[in-house]
């Protein structure tokens, strides 16, 4: 079906411009664990482990605003974007292969600080990786769609951790369950209910966010 | 030249919301649990309910915005927000009224309708600031009908969130008259008070947006003269 | 193929377009000439579909994938190369065989050599003269050409040239320029905007 060559089209130029550039995945690796050591700072001697899992969480939510930040840079700075709403492909397109994107570069932020983070802090157990995963999901589709919103305003890169931050507290809320609580099922369901509601969501009114 | 329905609209909320505060500080009976101090319930669940038709209202004006393209639903749209946004920090003022006088406290995370009005608050903020930073025109009005679209989504979502982190990250629920077991005086009371926040919505709604429809046109005017 | 009945386009407060009657048949090829600012880029973005009327009504009887849009932008990745460029819109507008049509543009218009060079390594000439490319990769039956001789040195203006002449009478054309007298004898009418 065309509908997925052309959204992996777009997405293989995606991961193409970053293998070309090499900026924003390396930036992301970097910053995520210098903000884990921060974290080490900013936890006082008696904390209890739960909260280096919530600070875990919430060095992934800003190492995704970075991700997301650059996300339609390469768009922004020709009008490429111009051009890619003109082809004849549904512009929805334009969104899963951005997100499908984002997913590689978060996941691959995650390969370096899930490790970095068991080292410094507290073990990794299978149900936050699921969790990892599906948050994943989660920023990529929402922050996609706010990423586009926040291109085409005046405010750009300061604008995008405003509409996110509000939209993915579910998200770390979910993440930070399915770390720490007895019963993480519950929580990666209610990710999984979160990914599905918004991806469609935004995939839905992309069209809208895009063109006129 | 006053516009009738605004008028009737501004008459019933005074009306209503008189009749309603009267009832509720002097007709009504005490609440078992809290007591005198529990009637600001009447005040601040109503207010609560109002700020979410208004994200509803807001909400559907931006639906239709996206169904037909008409750009009148976009000032509708963003009048129904501005109203939810100012009816929101009622709600956390008279939330936190409210927790100081049961509790002590200015602010309790275990407090849910609080806290989902915080998030919310938060969200529809973005939303002014998404508009501040983008140029007037069809493309600002589409993408504000989105988000509005998307808040309210993250209404239940965000509730369901907040419930499930109770007991995980927050203290647990404190114990309230909650209302929802009114019955006779409290529930007519109760009533009164929320019809009548409805219609000082409303007023207050249909002002804004006539007012801006005014200065809609007046710079239109002022452009095809120039 | 496009009709538009007092067509106004406003930014904010300020009206760049305004009450603008047009009818262009099929095979037209209509110069619009104007000062900066008198709204000739609008126009054409209108007719691509990038903007939405404010006023008035605009028909455009095209649809999207046979729409050729050129802008003061070349529109395309500076990080990329042309050929992968060329590629990436030759595939989102499902071109019948791709890689020799490519080919074939690239080398009519001088940039077979450069096609592994990233696009930002290129001169204005050349990124424009692949601007043209990309607008021709889909053989549209509109094209919309926001100054096309823009940045062109002598031998693209004349490829350019010869292009124009080919085109005009078998497809729609759009051309906003300073430079009419180039196209005259090409025009079936003109657009004074401004």
């Amino acid at each position: 079906m065309s509908y997925f060559a052309d959204a992996g089209t777009l997405a293989r130029k995606d991961l193409l411009l970053e293998l070309r550039s090499r900026d924003t995945v390396p930036a992301m690796l970097l910053f995520v664990v210098s903000t884990l050591v921060v974290f080490n700072f900013a936890l006082p001697a008696g904390a209890s482990p739960d909260a280096a899992y919530g600070l875990l969480w919430a060095a992934l939510v800003f190492t995704a605003i970075l991700g997301l930040t650059r996300a339609f840079a390469a768009e922004r700075e020709q009008r490429v974007l111009d051009g890619l709403v003109l082809a004849p492909c549904d512009r929805s397109t334009i969104w899963l292969g951005k997100a499908i994107a984002v997913v590689a570069f978060l996941a691959l932020a995650e390969v370096v600080a899930l490790p970095a983070f068991a080292l410094f802090f507290e073990p990794v157990s299978w149900e936050l990786v699921a969790a990892v995963v599906l948050a994943n999901v989660g920023f990529a589709g929402v922050g996609t769609l706010l990423a586009a919103m926040a291109a085409a305003s005046r405010a750009r890169e300061l604008l995008l951790p405003l509409l996110f931050l509000p939209l993915v507290i579910p998200i770390v809320v979910g993440g930070v369950g399915a770390s720490i609580a007895d019963d993480p099922g519950r929580f990666l369901g209610f990710l999984a209910l979160y990914d599905l509601i918004f991806a469609i969501l935004s995939w839905a009114s992309f069209e809208y966010v895009v063109a006129e | 030249m006053p516009n009738s329905r605004a008028v009737a609209l501004a008459a019933a909320a005074a009306g209503l919301l008189l009749v309603g505060i009267t009832l509720a500080f002097y007709w009504v009976p005490n609440a078992p649990l809290e007591g005198f101090r529990q009637r600001i319930f009447y005040i601040h669940v109503p207010i609560a309910l109002t700020a979410y038709a208004c994200f509803f209202w807001a909400a559907w004006k931006a639906l239709r915005l996206v169904w037909t393209r008409d750009q009148r639903y976009d000032l509708e749209s963003y009048t129904a927000v501005h109203m939810g946004v100012i009816f929101g920090i009622l709600t956390l003022v008279t939330g936190s009224i409210w927790a100081r006088t049961s509790w002590g406290v200015w602010w309790s995370w275990g407090e849910r309708q609080l806290v989902l009005f915080l998030v919310l608050f938060l969200f529809y903020s973005a939303y002014f600031m998404l508009r501040f930073s983008v140029d007037p025109g069809p493309r600002r009005a589409s993408m504000s009908a989105v988000y509005a679209l998307f808040g309210v989504v993250l209404i239940p979502v965000s509730f369901l969130a907040i419930r499930l982190a109770e007991g995980l990250i927050h203290p647990v629920v404190f114990d309230r008259d909650i209302g929802s077991n009114l019955a006779g005086s409290q529930l007519l009371t109760f009533l009164i008070c929320f019809a009548g926040m409805l219609a000082l919505a409303g007023s207050l709604y249909t002002n804004e947006l006539t007012g801006k429809r005014i200065d809609e046109r007046l710079s239109e005017l002022r452009e095809a003269l120039s | 193929m496009i009709v538009a009945r007092g067509l106004g386009r406003s930014f904010g407060a300020k009206r760049v377009l305004r009450d603008l009657d047009l009818d262009v048949a099929d095979r037209d090829l209509l110069v619009v000439t104007g000062p900066n600012g008198s709204g000739k880029s609008t126009l054409l973005a209108l007719c691509a579909g990038l903007l939405v009327p404010t006023q008035g009504e605009l028909e455009v009887h095209a649809e999207r994938g046979r729409i050729g849009y050129l802008a003061h932008e070349p529109l395309v990745y500076m990080e990329l190369t042309a050929l992968e460029n060329l590629d990436l819109y030759g595939r989102l507008y499902h071109v019948p065989e791709r890689r020799e049509r490519i080919g074939m543009l690239l080398e009519r218009y001088g940039l077979w050599e450069a096609r592994r060079e990233r696009v930002a390594a290129l001169s204005r000439g050349m990124q424009q003269r692949l601007a043209l490319c990309r607008t021709l990769l889909h053989e549209p039956d509109l094209l919309l050409l926001d100054e096309p001789y823009a940045g062109l040195d002598t031998e693209g203006a004349d490829l350019l040239d010869a292009e124009l002449g080919g085109l005009a009478g078998t497809r729609t054309l759009l051309l906003a320029t300073h430079e009419p007298e180039r196209v005259a004898p090409l025009a079936t009418g003109r657009l004074a905007l401004g």
